[in-house]
């Protein structure tokens, strides 16, 4: 008998969760533990309108009080799980209380990745992971005006965007020749650095910082080629690295995150796991992936708490994806890998047009700026695997979902 | 504050006292609505969010950008009557709004 659930982490994949845990019935005692003091809450408006003050701190939890109290999910929050005995189904707590489970599941999540470089510890250097760290950001930004972002990805980017719009003169520094270069095409990065720029904010790419300098707090970035930048504050955005060492720990297989199969079970029977910190299968692209998405932990936890009530479901689903820079909505369905044709749909001077991917004539992603048709029509092509006409997608006038 | 009344894929009426200001997404996400999933948090991305509006209440409710309605045109059953609900802002005339959740949310 399951009598008892222990959640480890309530970010978008734990609440998700524990709400479907209830709403499938589960009638014994669910636990969601978090290090974090806050009740659950969104991540991607921390970058966006959070962090410009747009939206209040009151809407960002996904949930308010009454709702848990309601289902009856019991949250430790400010609370740290530091160890996992996984022979005698128990986590321990900073502080030393311990949590019998029946159930484990791991929703971790990711962490920022530090910098390493000479002078990452002065003061003025921030990261971007949590509501803690934008309220950090924000007092340091009321009182600077110069604003370097290491990393030229979509937090590095959206943040550039959100501080440009506060007034602040702002430099992205990225390490590649494009920013967003791991995750979208050329033409897509082009109309970014562009946009971007059209508002006022340096980009420098190829810039290897070697060294952070200043006397009290972050003065200037020093990067390879020689060239200094001022700098008031310094926002890192160099990617996240899944929180795995609690499962590693205790001696689960984890490499680039908390090796799970598709029903986000571990080596453990009794310990699943969801969200950032997973590297799970998909069979539909036939490889295994760490995705960092709200559909991806959405859908994982889902699948996770079924499976948490022996439901023997998997999670197999086209990924998606959005980010917002100023007034452009980049949205993205399926995961651009392996492809063998890359298609523009749509002129980027109208900024709005989409990137179509083929993989052996199957439409597997599609990356659309300002364009929600093709997006919402993307994702429902890509999850039916359906072939596509090249020549009819590069006709702009042609709805996507005709091309085929 | 507007009373409003979301039927629920079930057929379950719920009736919500939502403040003025924000959108009919965050009074459902808020008050546990059933079958409101609202992944993106109201950035016009998921379509989690769709509603079917009492047609009576349609014309009060203002016109969809273009970027609602293209991403209404691949959602699940699109209507003449639907909205995303996090692209509507609950105001004080909204008192007695009826709405229905689809069966199903998102692409396809
Ligand atoms: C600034 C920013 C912008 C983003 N924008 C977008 C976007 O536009 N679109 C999109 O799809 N995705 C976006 N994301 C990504 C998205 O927010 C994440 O993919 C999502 O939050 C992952 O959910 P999760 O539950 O796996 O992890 P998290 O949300 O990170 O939650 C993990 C939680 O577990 C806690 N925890 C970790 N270890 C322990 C422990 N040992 N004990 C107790 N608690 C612990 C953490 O403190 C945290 O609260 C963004 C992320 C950030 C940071
Ligand atoms: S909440 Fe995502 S489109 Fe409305």
């Amino acid at each position: 008998m399951i009598s008892t659930i222990v959640i480890v982490g309530g970010g978008q994949a734990g609440a998700q969760a524990a709400d479907t845990l209830r709403r499938e019935g589960f009638a014994g005692r669910v636990l969601l533990v978090c290090e974090e003091p806050l009740l659950p809450y969104q991540r991607p408006p921390l970058s966006k309108k959070y962090l410009s003050g747009e939206l209040a701190a009151d809407r960002l939890p996904f949930r308010h009080r009454p709702f848990y109290d309601e289902h009856r999910i019991e949250l430790k929050l400010g609370a740290r799980a530091v160890s996992l005995d996984p022979r005698a189904r128990r986590v321990e707590l900073a502080g030393g209380e311990a949590l019998a489970y029946d159930r484990l599941l791991l929703c971790l999540g990711a962490a920022a990745r530090r910098l390493t470089c000479p002078g990452a510890e002065l003061a003025g250097v921030h990261y971007l992971r949590s509501l803690a760290d934008v309220t950090a950001i924000q007092a340091a930004i009321k009182a600077a005006r110069r604003v370097v972002i290491i990393g030229g990805g979509y937090i590095g980017l959206e943040t550039a965007a959100t501080c440009r719009q506060m007034g602040c003169e702002v430099t992205v520094l990225e390490l590649a020749d494009r920013v967003l270069n791991r995750v979208a095409a050329p033409v897509v990065s082009q109309f970014f650095e562009h946009e971007h720029r059209a508002k006022g904010i340096e980009i420098n790419c190829n810039a290897r910082v070697i060294r952070l300098e200043g006397s009290d707090s972050v003065q200037r970035v020093m990067c390879a080629d020689g060239s200094e930048i001022r700098a008031d504050v310094v926002i890192v955005g160099v990617g996240a690295a899944a929180n795995s060492a609690l499962a590693s720990e205790a001696g689960l297989a984890c490499e680039n995150g908390i090796i799970v199969d598709e029903y986000c079970r571990t080596q453990d029977e009794a310990i699943f796991a969801a969200g950032d910190c997973t590297n799970h299968p998909s069979p539909r692209f036939g490889r295994r992936v760490r995705i960092e998405s709200v559909d991806n932990a959405f859908e994982q936890a889902k699948t996770a708490a079924l499976n948490l009530l022996d439901r023997n479901v998997t999670h197999d689903r086209v990924p998606w994806f959005w980010s917002d820079q100023f007034d452009c909505k980049l949205l993205i369905a399926g995961l651009a890998q392996d492809f063998d044709q890359q298609i523009l749909r749509g002129d980027p001077a109208s900024r709005s047009f989409s990137v179509c991917y083929l993989k052996g004539g199957e439409l597997i992603a599609v990356e659309a700026i300002n364009h929600s048709k093709d997006y919402m029509a993307a994702r429902k092509l890509i999850a039916e695997r359906t072939h596509m006409c090249p020549a009819k997608i590069s006709d702009a006038t042609l709805p996507l979902k005709e091309a085929v | 504050m507007p009373r409003i009344t979301f039927i629920e894929p079930d057929g379950f009426r719920r009736v919500i006292n939502a403040p003025v200001g924000i959108t009919l997404m965050e009074a459902a996400m808020q008050n546990g609505v059933q079958g409101i999933l609202a992944l993106c948090g109201g950035a016009c991305a998921c379509a989690t969010c769709h509603v079917y509006v009492d047609a009576a209440w349609l014309p009060s409710l203002g016109d969809k950008e273009e970027m609602e309605e293209g991403m209404l045109e691949c959602a699940w059953e699109p209507g003449e009557n639907s909205r995303l609900g996090c692209q509507v802002h609950i105001t004080s005339d909204m008192d007695g709004l009826e709405v229905t959740v689809p069966q199903r949310q998102g692409a396809i």
